[in-house]
Parts: structure tokens; sequence; C-alpha cells
């Protein structure tokens, strides 16, 4: 007896449902909201002043569990290191964010995009030119060799943001 | 138009439609378990989605049609057709309207009974000839689940033939001008719609077919048409225990203000709505469980209701 009125619920609960809002996004019309910190195709950041971020420290590279990272390092005139190649093999990335999470410069980024189709797997393999954006992506005023102790061309130690003079450990002055 | 001519037409259009209905079905199904499930079901081919059967009905044709090696070729051939032409004969005699059936036969219900016992016969040769351990199991609990069901199934009408005095279909509609006979037949009604279910081994008795533990039971060696044989046969079964339902409980065409084959469709459309929640929300019983209920529960029902209506009728002489 128990299980016929347990069934007739059954019935009456699954008919509620037609009644309910339905749960499917349909996609290529409608789109699915992505929050902000998505782990999708990875770009590589400019700083404010529209300069490569990426010092080709190969941390991300070092990071990625999948080595699907493959970079050269080479540095320019002015002393500022950067990746003479940048390579991403999407079709061996699995979006796990490590890279973002190492990168000490913010260059790396995750973006809420997915839609990354392709009918050949070597277009999958992504070079520099094809990460490179032109913005900052989610960190805005960062720039690294502004507030790094570091000496370029044009830029002595001590005169970073927010950096005193270096002290001269040969002097006896106070 | 002369009879020969009429009858042809009749003939034709019943065939056509009910073909059409049970292929039609696989979209109405779709989309009704989609809507009980929060879903869209498909709606991406043409509008709605109607499409989708045009677009299922392509690729099954064009899909290889493979007789596996081990079977037996003949009888493997045979069995899809068994169902399809045993269903389709039981539609020859459900009247639809006045004036709008193929035969007016006065044995009507004995003989739509007779064509799903003989359906049984499908799906044990399918599942015989395919040779495979798991065809061969499903077509085994096909065979005693249809025949244990088939008993009370019989049972559960003869109610409805006691108060009307014929087996001919179209007196059974004829006499519930003043009374469905849902209401004195209640009992009957609730028997005879699960023996139905398990008849057409719809869920949740489709243990012949239980993904689950047999693959897909008698039909798992079928492919291309011949399993949209016995797809279109499932279908066609639904649309004809909707149909039967409709005839002997819910008062056939019979109905205020619109045309009757307008009711009939509409009361037939609702039954299977019925028939596609079932499935939407009952689980699959245990073997044991469901020749428990029903030799346990639904046989001793049937009777019950028998004897009672039998009673009430001889007092009423």
């Amino acid at each position: 007896m128990r299980e016929i009125v347990n069934a007739l619920r059954t019935l009456g609960v699954v008919f509620g449902h037609a009644f309910r809002r339905r749960v499917t996004i349909q996609y290529p019309d409608e789109r699915p909201a992505l929050a902000p910190r998505w782990r999708g195709r990875i770009v590589l950041t400019r700083d404010p002043d529209g300069e490569e971020r990426c010092v080709a420290c190969y941390l991300c590279s070092d990071a990625c569990p999948v080595d699907c990272i493959a970079l050269q390092a080479t540095e320019d005139a002015r002393g500022r290191r950067y990746p003479a190649f940048f390579r991403i093999n999407f079709s061996r990335c699995i979006f796990c964010g490590f890279c973002e999470e190492a990168c000490p410069t913010c260059a790396i980024q995750l973006t809420p995009d997915f839609e990354m189709g392709e009918y050949r797997r070597a277009d999958l393999v992504y070079e520099k030119e094809d990460l490179l954006i032109a913005g900052t992506g989610k960190v805005p005023g960062y720039n690294f060799y502004r507030v790094s102790g570091l000496a370029i061309a044009g830029k002595e130690k001590g005169e970073a943001e927010r950096e005193s003079p270096p002290v001269d450990l040969k002097d006896l002055l106070p | 138009m002369s009879p020969a001519g009429s009858a042809i037409l009749i003939v034709v259009g019943v065939l056509g439609g009910a073909i059409t209905i049970a292929a039609g079905l696989i979209y109405v199904e779709r989309r009704l378990l989609a809507l009980w499930q929060d879903r869209y079901g498909p709606n991406r081919v043409g509008p709605f989605g109607l499409l989708q059967v045009v677009a299922d009905m392509v690729k099954i044709f064009f899909k290889e049609d493979w007789i596996p090696a081990f079977a037996d070729r003949a009888i493997f051939v045979l069995a899809p057709a068994i169902i399809m032409v045993t269903v389709l004969l039981s539609f020859a005699v459900v009247p639809f309207a006045p004036r709008l059936w193929v035969a007016d036969l006065n044995i009507g219900l004995l003989f739509v009974l007779g064509m799903s016992s003989l359906g049984v016969y499908s799906a044990v040769l399918a599942g015989w000839a395919s040779n495979n351990q798991y065809a061969f199991l499903g077509s085994l609990r096909a065979a005693a689940q249809m025949l244990g069901y088939e008993v009370f199934m019989g049972l559960s009408l003869l109610g409805v033939v006691l108060q009307t005095g014929s087996f001919r279909l179209i007196d059974i509609v004829e006499a519930q001008r003043h009374l469905w006979f849902c209401v004195p037949q209640c009992v009957g009604l609730v028997v005879f719609a699960v023996a139905a279910l398990a008849e057409m081994k719809r869920l949740p008795f489709d243990l012949p077919e239980a993904d689950g533990e047999l693959i897909a039971g008698y039909h798992a060696e079928y492919s291309g048409m011949k399993f949209g044989m016995f797809f279109v046969g499932e279908y066609l079964g639904v649309t004809l225990m909707a149909a039967l339902m409709v005839v002997l409980f819910f008062g056939g065409w019979l109905g205020p203000g619109l045309p009757a084959p307008v009711w009939f469709l509409l009361k037939t459309f609702a039954l299977i709505a019925l028939i596609v929640l079932a499935r939407g929300s009952l689980p699959r019983p245990r073997y044991d469980q469901l020749m428990g209920y029903g030799w346990k529960l639904m046989l001793p029902l049937a009777l019950v209701n028998l004897m009672l209506t039998g009673a009430v009728v001889l007092a009423g002489r």
C-alpha cells in the first residue's frame, strides 16, 4: 500500500516539474555567464606602458603539470628579459591555472573564454603573437620594472617606485 | 464515393495515421520527458524541433543493416515484422469515430487480446534467433512477463464486457453514453493500465530490455531499420494501448462540442502523456517484485472486480 502511495506521489512531483523554470542554457543562442576568474584561454598581458610583462623566468613552464608551455629567454638592449618565443600547446593544457599562480609579474593569465575548437590539432599550438594581448588583463596598474630593484637602461637602482636609494655598505657615515 | 473506395481510404488512413503518430511519439516523448526534467529536449531541427523525427528516420534508414553471422537469419528477419503486424492488425478493430473503423468484429476485444498475445512471439523469436545470451535472457523475461500480465489483462476487461454485454468495441463505446466506464470499472482501469504497461514492455516494466543489466535485451543484436521496427512497434503499442483505454474506459469518441475524431485524439494523447509521465518518474521493479505484483496483487484484484461486477449486473437484471 505504501508503495502505491509513494508511486502516485512521485508521479505528482514529476508532473509538477512541468511548471518549473528550465535549467538549460541554449548555448550558441544564449551565452553562459562566466565568472571573471573562469579558467579558460591563456593570454600574455602587457604592462600599462604597453610592453611585454613576461620576464621569461620559466616558472610557468616549471609549474605546468602537463608540460604544455615552452619558451626561450632572451634580453633586449635595455637589459629587460623577455621570451624569444613563447608557445602553449592547448591540446595538452588542462587549464589548471598553476602557471598564473606561479607568474611573478602577472604576465600569464587565464581568461573566461572556452571557444577554442579547431579542425586541425596543430592549430591548437599557440605562438607568442597569438597569446599576447594589448591590455593589462586582470591586473590593471602593475608594472614589474617600475617597482622592482632591478637596474635596466633608463632606471638605475633606487629609482623605482617606493624605493630608497641603495645603502653604500662601505661608507661609515650614518 | 463507392463503399469499397471509402473502405480502402479508411484502411490507408488508419495505417498511415497510426505509423505517423507512433513515429511522432518519439519526438513527443523526448519533449515531454525533457519538460518534466526541467530541460528542453530536441528543439533545434525545424520549428520546435518537429523535424527531429525526420532526421532520426533518415538516419535509421541509412544505417548499416547487419545480421550477425551466428544468428538464425530467417527468424531474425521475421521477429521485428511480427510486432509491427500484430499491433497494426489490432488497430483494425479500434473505432475512432462513428463509421470510422476498418473492421466491425463482434469479438473485437478478443481479437485485440489475441493479437497482443501473438506479439510475445516477436520478443521470444528475436531473442532466440539472436543467439546471444543477453538477448536470450531478455526474451525469457519478456515471455514470462507478457504471458503473466496477459492473464489479468483479459480479466480486467471482462468487467467492461459484462456491463456492456458485448465484445464489440462499438457497443462498448455506445454503452458509455451516460457514464464512462472509468467510474464503475475504476479497479479494472487501474489493473488494465498496469497490465498494458507491462504488455508493451514500457518503463517502468521494461525488464526485458533493462539496459543496465541486459544491454538492450532481446533486440541487442538488431541494427538499422530492424531495430527501428522494434522501436516503432513499441510506440505503436503505446498508441494502441492508449486508444484501447479510451475506447474501453473513457467513452471513445463521445464528448460535448468538438467533433468525434478530435475527442478521440485528445483523450488518446492525454493517456499517452500519462504513460510518458510514468516512464519519467517510476523506477523499474526487481524481477521477483514484478512477478509478485502480477500474480499476488493484480490477478486477485481483477478477479474480485470481475465477481463484484458480475454480482451487480445480476442483481440489476
